[in-house]
């Protein structure tokens, strides 16, 4: 019931958004090349859903494969800077550096680095995806309570007893956080990959609508893309609580955009 | 026997703990009531191998305690229970520890949950359990950790008043049925009188040794001992030595 209720807010403000779209393009006659009305976004992406499908596959697949393997490389590299201090010393500037390069500066690169199948946007993909996920880890390594740390001492616990029990459990929910985050960003990171060059996938879908003056089917486009990141990231949301099933569950509200406390 | 000599601990030059002898007999139940920050936690610490001392000895029958923790069963302030693991899985945490294996440990535990007040909820999660009961996990714990010296620090201190008389007598229990040398420490004189063989009283910082009542009746004792003349007698000197320690 209540879970039904909070849904009354957001999809009626979504609604309304919409309607008042649809009256201010039909009221004013804008020029649909300019702003098309939701009407006829939602009939061109019915009239190319075929095409539209085999494109959402091909960067969904991109998105998914990156975030994965970013996610486990963040993970794998986050304990070998928490573990071995001379690492973090030496790595951590260069991975917060490397962050200030932005996606779009290094998608023309990864393609000469690695062409212009699905390689080079599932590295792009991957390159965003680290990053948090590295942060959270490292900071939920570090962050474990030390009373725990003391308990399990108490018992004899050596270091790696120590991690195991509880640095790597205290952990578990950061990554999660942290995948969810990266999650967030997969989709649109492929899509950035797609627009400097390839032959499947959203972005492309919607460089060839705007080469064809489609703005109604750019915007169908746009619309996929928010649903398949919505989606991705509800997923990851959804795995999260599966692996801390110790954790309190969300209010129906948080659980909506996704705030897990 | 387990006996401390000619211990100091200071943190940098202000000695916080003076004790220069303090024996546990085997089986004995011993309390150290003094002020909050007399040290005496410090000392529970030190005896648990989680804090080296400045200076001194801590002897197990003559020969000295091992410098690394373990050897002492160590019941913390607050529960401290893994949130990420059930009531069962923080239960046998030691044996994990100790590599027993999980069908052993889980046996041993599941035969003291009712004991312990617990049964049915071997696979709740510890955030939907109520004080007391995390209190009991954290003591069944310290008691599947299967050392021989229990070490509790305040493990009623968060309880209200009811609940804590109800897990002095509970306590009395699980000791008559499985004894163990104890030491716990408590800012609570009747706690202290209810459940020891041996009361040390310390002073404030440095935490000294000022005093030690002996309860020579034996345990478990009936929750209506407080009201008799000897206890409230006891009381008194208990009182009078922490009042002459003052300042």
């Amino acid at each position: 019931m209540s879970r039904v209720r909070s849904l009354v807010a957001p999809v009626g403000v979504t609604v309304a958004l919409v309607a008042l779209w649809q009256l201010v393009v039909q009221g004013a006659h804008v020029h649909p090349w300019m702003l098309p009305a939701p009407s006829s976004v939602a009939s061109s992406g019915w009239e190319s859903r075929s095409s539209i499908m085999t494109n959402a596959v091909t960067t969904i697949e991109e998105a998914v494969a990156g975030l994965v393997i970013g996610s486990f490389a963040g993970v794998a590299l986050a304990f070998v800077i928490s573990l071995v201090p001379v690492v973090r010393r030496a790595v951590w500037p260069l991975v917060v550096t490397s962050q200030t390069i932005p996606v779009i500066v290094l998608a023309p690169l990864v393609a000469v680095w690695f062409g212009y199948g699905i390689t080079p946007k599932v590295v792009l993909v991957a390159l965003t995806a680290f990053f948090p996920v590295t942060v959270a880890t490292v900071a939920g390594l570090a962050g474990a309570d030390p009373e725990l740390i003391e308990l399990v001492r108490s018992f004899g616990a050596s270091s790696s007893q120590v991690l195991r029990t509880v640095r790597i459990p205290a952990a578990l929910e950061h990554i999660v956080a942290g995948v969810r985050i990266a999650a967030a960003y997969a989709v649109g990171s492929a899509v950035i990959g797609e627009y400097v060059g390839g032959t499947s996938g959203l972005g492309i879908f919607i460089d060839q609508a705007h080469r064809s003056y489609r703005t109604d089917s750019m915007l169908a486009g746009v619309a996929v893309i928010a649903i398949s990141s919505i989606v991705l990231f509800g997923l990851v949301g959804v795995i999260g609580r599966r692996l801390t099933p110790w954790r309190d569950n969300p209010t129906p509200e948080n659980r909506l955009i996704g705030i897990d406390t | 026997m387990l006996e401390v000599r000619e211990l100091r601990h200071s943190y940098g030059d202000i000695d916080v703990l003076v004790v220069d002898a303090l024996r546990v007999d085997d089986g004995a139940f011993v309390s150290i009531v003094g002020p909050s920050g007399c040290g005496k936690s410090t000392l529970l610490r030190i005896i648990a191998g989680l804090v080296a001392p400045t200076a001194g000895t801590i002897h197990i029958d003559d020969a000295p305690l091992p410098t690394t923790p373990g050897f002492a069963g160590f019941m913390p302030q607050h529960d401290r229970l893994l949130p990420w693991r059930t009531v069962r899985e923080n239960a046998v945490l030691a044996a994990d520890i100790d590599g027993v294996d999980r069908s052993v440990s889980s046996a041993r535990a599941d035969a003291l949950f009712e004991r312990f007040g617990l049964s049915g909820f071997e696979d709740a999660w510890p955030r939907a359990l109520s004080g007391g009961m995390r209190q009991r996990v954290a003591l069944l714990r310290t008691f599947l950790a299967e050392r021989d010296l229990l070490l509790l620090d305040e493990p009623f201190g968060a309880l209200d008043a009811i609940t804590r008389r109800r897990m002095h007598g509970w306590l009395q229990e699980v000791l008559e049925a499985d004894p163990r040398s104890v030491v716990f420490v408590t800012h609570d004189v009747d706690e202290a009188l209810v459940l020891s063989d041996h009361v040390f009283v310390m002073s404030e910082r440095p935490g000294r040794i000022v005093g030690a009542i002996e309860v020579p009746e034996p345990r478990p004792r009936p929750p209506g001992i407080v009201t008799s003349a000897e206890f409230v007698e006891r009381k008194a000197q208990v009182l009078a030595l922490l009042e002459s320690s003052d300042g």
